[in-house]
């Protein structure tokens, strides 16, 4: 770990302040992913610009019925939010699915969406990564890469984004905010990971400098039955092999509303647009959600060793869709 | 009743506990002094070839870093017994992750951001690191670990094989596996002159000594190597690893005492690791299930560094009443890290393709597997011929399938459905040789009444310090907490490794020895004991490890049920129950945490834990513990351990087996044989992560309960 | 050695690669300069000599170095020290308070033989005295019955220890006397 300089910022104008001071900045959340690289040699800022103490740890319901969360709320108290738990609860049971009780402590809102791939090639400064080193080559594409992506990789990167949190996001609608030297906007949370292409180095649509302010929580999402599953390798404190949430309203006997995003498949959570379009307007039935899933799957291309992963992720997003249909209609 | 009822075998507390639950247990990194320095390695990163340049220039620049060692200024060592010592002696990179160099500096941060400053250029050759089971370098050995010959035969098992009534021709994989004990390796080294004194992770403080003192060229007696508290080894801190020569080698260049606490990265390619196996199992029978033959040949690997063969063919010797045998090893020396150690190396892989090929045969016969393991029952070790010092496999299978309600069980594979889970149960026999070495105790009877005992044992969490005490209260007939125990110090005398479950047996005998000779000076004395006390010394040496005209070994018996989740391919192990019969018992409270470690450790090499070779890189992919999957604590339900007591004479004079590794012999069998009654699928390759188990069921159509695909 | 008790500058002006830092460890006031790269369990195990903190993986991903951060369970290999400026650590030293007393989930850990070698039994006893408070507290967990009410306390059965403990690995395989253990401290 190189030495790096330290600032502590009171504001969100100080923070971005700073961070347009010190060439090299990085933003400091909670630390638990962006510690951890600076540790392997992956990150190596020249200073950290220390987010955690400004005023964003809060979580408020808005007059429009929406919720507005910090920042640095950190993911346990994010996940055991009544108004989570009661409204969004595939957010409070993506967090809770996620890490381990002292990462969950320490992680932060803005800092979960940030956290990068869990990729080896990527942790490992030693080999080839497009990632950390653009145009280095990818050590994954016919190395060992049954975690990777099924879908919309590119021959520059196969890594998927290793975020619970930023699935269920997806799937709720959620937006992300953000403020930087030219103003304050917010992004689609499905929008806000990108695809690699031909820059895998770039993980999100975040601008130079921009700081991640806060989430907001539709009221068009809140209180609709929604959940997350995941599976892993074990039973806790393990990366999702797959993961799904579902954002499901059914009304009159059809779906109204739809929200299906899937975790560990690709480079950012996958929201299956086409499942949803699928699904809007039929009936809720085993079969509708199957044609859905089918048609959003066809797109995969699995690698050498992660075929599984297009099963998995369509059985348990069957699995939730099922449970969350009303129960006559399946 | 006697002083033996009270106190061998009483679930005494751990001697050390308080230090273990206030922090106050010291641990090898963990020995602070004001000019203490820390140092870092720089592990090699191409697979084979060898180092041309090493420029330290830019790492040297950094504040704090004292010193950058390298295979061009280290100091010269002289030959170890084992080559993975032979650190910074000479270009070569046998294998990737192998140390190149080694960066010394006032502070952990320092040594870190130095050796991330050295450039290391190497010129690399073509590295072969893919085992196969065709592999055309494999030979086959002379001998295997534990200097078992390589092949055995009796009879003529091809022949007998062809002309059974039932023939089950099968292949197993086990990956490579790792130890990872929560204190990764760490030594702390002090030179004071020629005095060399180490704190080191170690499971035997002798070998490390007698290492120390062929690489540095001093007499033994130069060099004290202490042990206090070690972070869990299971075979990997059994042998002296690179960390203790490189903190001494450092402490020497700067004249400081240097800490070398190994990242847990660099484990992998640095401490051992179970080799992977690949099994060919045949078994021929007869129409009841009786064995006509039995064939198991096992293919593994081992480094360019040095030849070590996982001896898994070996259980096979000693388990079965088949006429005709053959049991063989093949080799290939790959540019992969040198495997070594990992609990019960031998009986835990190739108990877990035998049993599992047991099983098949059951199923195959249609002979309850419980009862086609007592139907083949031998009299005699099935190899050697020799009578049994005690064998109580059918009581174990017997008591264990009572208190599981094994006859419950239905035995039809795909029986047991609870909604999307298919539920299964299976069973597997357990089998672990008692091992035990020479050494040294002495045990002193002091003017207060109380005694001090003296052993190099170490304790690695298996309660050692324990029933030390224990076993010398009982052999001077003093209450527990009269008796001191000193442990963990080369100063004390020869100690064997904390290792292949034969400590206590070992150590246990000098102890034994020594107290019962001081009793004797003691009995009948009438005067008052002189100041500095009574001492009596014990040296087992030619005793404790002579050739035993018995077959000597633990056996147990493991029942698991599984919950498979056929939407995901999930598995997790809802039951595990496991009976052992290992002797006499000396600590029902330690021995029960014994039991239920090692049933867990092998409940993730069937469920979790996955290593992966690199076929490009050389390197271990899952090389730290997020992705190296030892079970947490979700995935540890409810395990129970049972004993059945034996008493046998032909043991040592605590009439005890070892304790520490046959938990995880035969745990996978039994989950994996779970698996099978619950899906009907049999699956050959460890572990049954989703990916392999849903891939499976996909393949073998829609099971009970399941969602479409 | 720049992180060294003794060598606290007496200006208080932030160097660009150090800070002057003042924790409160198990009660008492620690006024440092710290290396910025300097994380929290380094300086307990460094700085202090506070060795009860262990260091298992140093990536949070094994638990050893659970310490309480402002009464919060947190991986302290992870945390860097200046940024817990002010912040309140316990650690498995300070669990206790002052006295000889064991803390009652330390003595749990012993009557239960809930370890074997140790290594991971600090972090494992404070991580359980956080999982203890964030039950009250009525956090829920992954096994937690999404339909049970918010904000009150969770009733901490076999399951709900298991999932909150999972953040600490034992490779001795203590698991089972571990929830033993934190069950018989449950208020």
């Amino acid at each position: 770990m190189k030495p790096f300089a330290y600032v502590r910022a009171g504001s969100v104008e100080e923070a971005t302040d700073a961070f347009a001071a010190h060439p090299g900045a990085r933003y400091l959340g909670g630390g638990t992913n962006l510690v951890d690289l600076m540790k392997l040699g992956v990150e190596a800022p020249a200073a950290l610009v220390d987010v955690t103490r400004l005023p964003l740890d809060a979580v408020e319901e808005l007059p429009d019925g929406s919720l507005q969360v910090g920042a640095t709320v950190r993911n346990s108290d994010l996940a055991a939010h009544p108004v989570v738990r009661d409204r969004y609860p595939a957010l409070s049971q993506a967090l809770l699915a996620g890490a381990s009780g002292q990462l969950r402590n320490a992680a932060t809102t803005g800092g979960n969406l940030l956290q990068r791939t869990r990729c080896p090639y990527f942790q490992d400064r030693s080999k080839p990564c497009n990632k950390r080193e653009p145009g280095s080559g990818c050590g994954a594409l016919e190395g060992v890469h049954r975690d990777h992506a099924v879908l919309g990789h590119s021959d520059q990167c196969i890594a998927t984004n290793p975020s619970d949190m930023a699935v269920a996001l997806a799937a709720l609608d959620a937006r992300v905010e953000l403020t930087g030297p030219d103003g304050s906007r917010s992004v689609p949370a499905a929008d806000f990971h990108r695809l690699p292409g031909m820059h895998p180095e770039r993980d999100t649509e975040i601008l130079p400098g921009e700081l991640i302010t806060g989430v907001l929580l539709p009221a068009a999402t809140a209180g609709l039955p929604s959940a997350y599953r995941k599976a892993r390798d074990r039973a806790s404190y393990a990366f999702a092999l797959a993961s799904v949430a579902v954002v499901l309203d059914v009304g009159d006997g059809v779906v109204e509303r739809a929200g299906i995003a899937f975790g560990a498949l690709a480079h950012r959570p996958w929201r299956a647009r086409r499942a949803e379009d699928a699904l809007i307007g039929a009936a809720p039935t085993t079969a509708a959600f199957e044609h859905a899933l089918d048609l959003e799957l066809a797109a995969a291309e699995p690698l050498r060793d992660n075929a599984f992963k297009v099963p998995l992720a369509r059985r348990i997003a069957l699995d939730v869709l099922s449970r969350l249909a009303p129960p006559a209609t399946t | 009743m006697t002083a033996t009822e009270t106190v061998l075998g009483a679930p005494a507390e751990r001697r050390e506990g308080r230090e273990k639950v206030t922090g106050t247990a010291r641990y090898a990194a963990e020995y602070d002094s004001a000019d203490r320095a820390h140092a870092w390695p720089v592990p090699a990163t191409v697979a084979r070839g060898r180092v041309i340049a090493v420029d330290a220039a830019a790492a040297l620049a950094l504040p704090g870093v004292l010193a950058v060692l390298t295979h061009e200024n280290a100091p010269r060592l002289g030959d170890p017994d084992d080559p993975v010592l032979a650190v910074l002696q000479n270009p070569r990179v046998p294998h990737r992750g192998w140390f190149v160099a080694l960066v010394v500096a006032e502070t952990l941060e320092a040594a870190r951001a130095g050796a991330g400053a050295v450039r290391v250029t190497y010129e690399t050759e073509g590295a072969d690191v893919t085992l196969t089971a065709s592999h055309p370098e494999a030979y086959v050995p002379d001998s295997a670990n534990g200097g078992f010959p390589a092949v055995t035969e009796k009879g003529d098992p091809d022949g007998a094989f062809a002309s059974s009534a039932a023939r089950l021709d099968v292949g197993y994989t086990v990956p490579p596996l790792h130890n990872h004990p929560m204190e990764p390796h760490a030594g702390t080294a002090r030179w004071e002159g020629d005095r060399l004194t180490v704190y080191s992770s170690s499971q035997g403080t002798s070998a490390v000594r007698a290492e120390l003192a062929r690489l540095f060229g001093l007499p033994e007696d130069r060099i004290t190597v202490r042990s206090e508290h070690v972070g869990g080894g299971f075979g990997s801190k059994g042998t002296p690893r690179p960390e203790v020569v490189l903190a001494a080698m450092a402490a020497r260049e700067t004249g400081r005492p240097v800490t070398l606490a190994l990242p847990r990265r660099y484990l992998p390619a640095v401490v051992g690791h179970r080799a992977p196996t690949l099994h060919r199992l045949r078994l021929g029978a007869d129409a009841d299930g009786r064995l006509t033959s039995l064939t198991h040949e096992v293919t593994t690997y081992t480094s360019r560094v040095k030849e070590f063969v996982e001896q898994a063919a070996v259980p096979a010797r000693v388990m079965y009443a088949a006429p005709t045998m053959r049991t063989l090893h093949r080799v290939a020396a790959l540019d992969v890290p040198t495997p070594s150690w990992m609990r019960a190396p031998g009986e835990c892989p190739g108990m877990y393709a035998l049993e599992s090929a047991m099983d098949e045969l059951a199923v195959e016969v249609g002979v309850d597997p419980v009862e086609l393991r007592i139907r083949n029952e031998p009299e005699t070790e099935p190899e050697s011929g020799k009578p049994f010092s005690s064998r109580s496999l059918v009581e174990c299978l017997r008591d264990g399938a009572r208190r599981f309600g094994w006859e419950r069980r239905d035995p039809r594979p795909r029986s047991g459905e609870e909604g999307p889970l298919l539920i299964g149960t299976g069973v597997a026999s357990a089998t672990y040789p008692v091992l035990v070495g020479p050494g040294v105790a002495s045990a002193r009877a002091l003017p207060g009444g109380d005694f001090l005992v003296r052993v190099n044992a170490t304790d690695i969490g298996t309660g050692a310090r324990t029933v030390l005490a224990q076993i010398a209260a009982d052999a001077l007939g003093a209450p527990l907490d009269a008796v001191r125990v000193e442990i963990a110090d080369s100063d004390i005398g020869f100690g064997s490794v904390a290792g292949g479950s034969s400590g206590t047996a070992s150590w246990g005998s000098a102890v034994h020895e020594a107290c019962a000779r001081l009793s004797g000076m003691l009995a009948g004395r009438s005067e008052p004991l002189p100041e500095e006390g009574l001492v009596a010394e014990a040296d087992t040496s030619g005793k404790a490890d002579a050739e035993s005209p018995y077959a000597r070994h633990a056996f147990g018996a493991h029942f698991a049920e599984v919950a498979v989740d056929t939407v995901s391919g999930e598995v997790r192990v809802t039951r595990l129950l496991g009976v052992f019969a290992a002797g006499r018992i000396l600590n029902a409270r330690t021995a029960r945490s014994q039991f239920i470690g090692g049933m867990t450790m092998g409940l993730g090499m069937a469920l979790t834990e996955d290593s992966t070779m690199d076929p490009a890189f050389g390197d271990f992919t899952q090389s730290d513990l997020a992705s190296y999957h030892v079970p947490a604590h979700a995935d540890v339900v409810a395990p129970e351990a049972y004993w059945v007591e034996e008493a046998d004479d032909h043991l040592n004079p605590m009439g005890s087996k070892g304790i520490g590794e046959i938990g995880i012999v035969g745990t996978a069998a039994a989950v994996g044989n779970a698996v099978h009654h619950a899906t009907g699928i049999r699956f050959r390759e460890l572990p049954l992560t989703p990916d392999r188990v849903l891939t499976g069921l996909l393949e073998h159509g829609h099971p009970a309960g399941m969602l479409g695909v | 050695m720049d992180s060294r008790h003794d060598r606290a500058p007496d200006s208080r002006t932030p160097e660009p690669e150090r800070s002057q830092t003042t924790l409160r460890v198990n009660g008492k006031p620690h006024t440092l300069m710290v290396d910025h790269r300097r994380v929290l369990l380094d300086l307990l195990r460094e700085d202090l000599g506070l060795t009860g903190a262990k260091k298992g993986c140093d990536h949070g991903q094994c638990g050893a170095c659970t310490v309480l951060v402002d009464g919060r369970r947190m991986n302290g290999c992870l945390l860097l020290a200046v940024a817990l400026d002010g912040s309140e650590i316990t650690t498995v030293e300070g669990l206790a308070g002052d006295g000889e007393d064991l803390h009652p989930l330390q003595q749990a850990f012993l009557d239960r033989d809930a370890f074997q070698c140790g290594y991971c039994t600090p972090g494992q006893i404070c991580s359980a005295a956080g999982v203890l408070a964030e039950a009250a507290a009525g956090h829920p967990s992954h096994v937690t019955d999404p339909a049970a009410p918010s904000g009150e306390p969770v009733a901490l059965g076999r399951e709900e220890i298991r999932e909150r403990m999972s953040g600490n690995l034992c490779r001795c395989g203590a698991y089972p006397r571990i929830v033993d253990a934190v069950e018989d401290v449950i208020p």
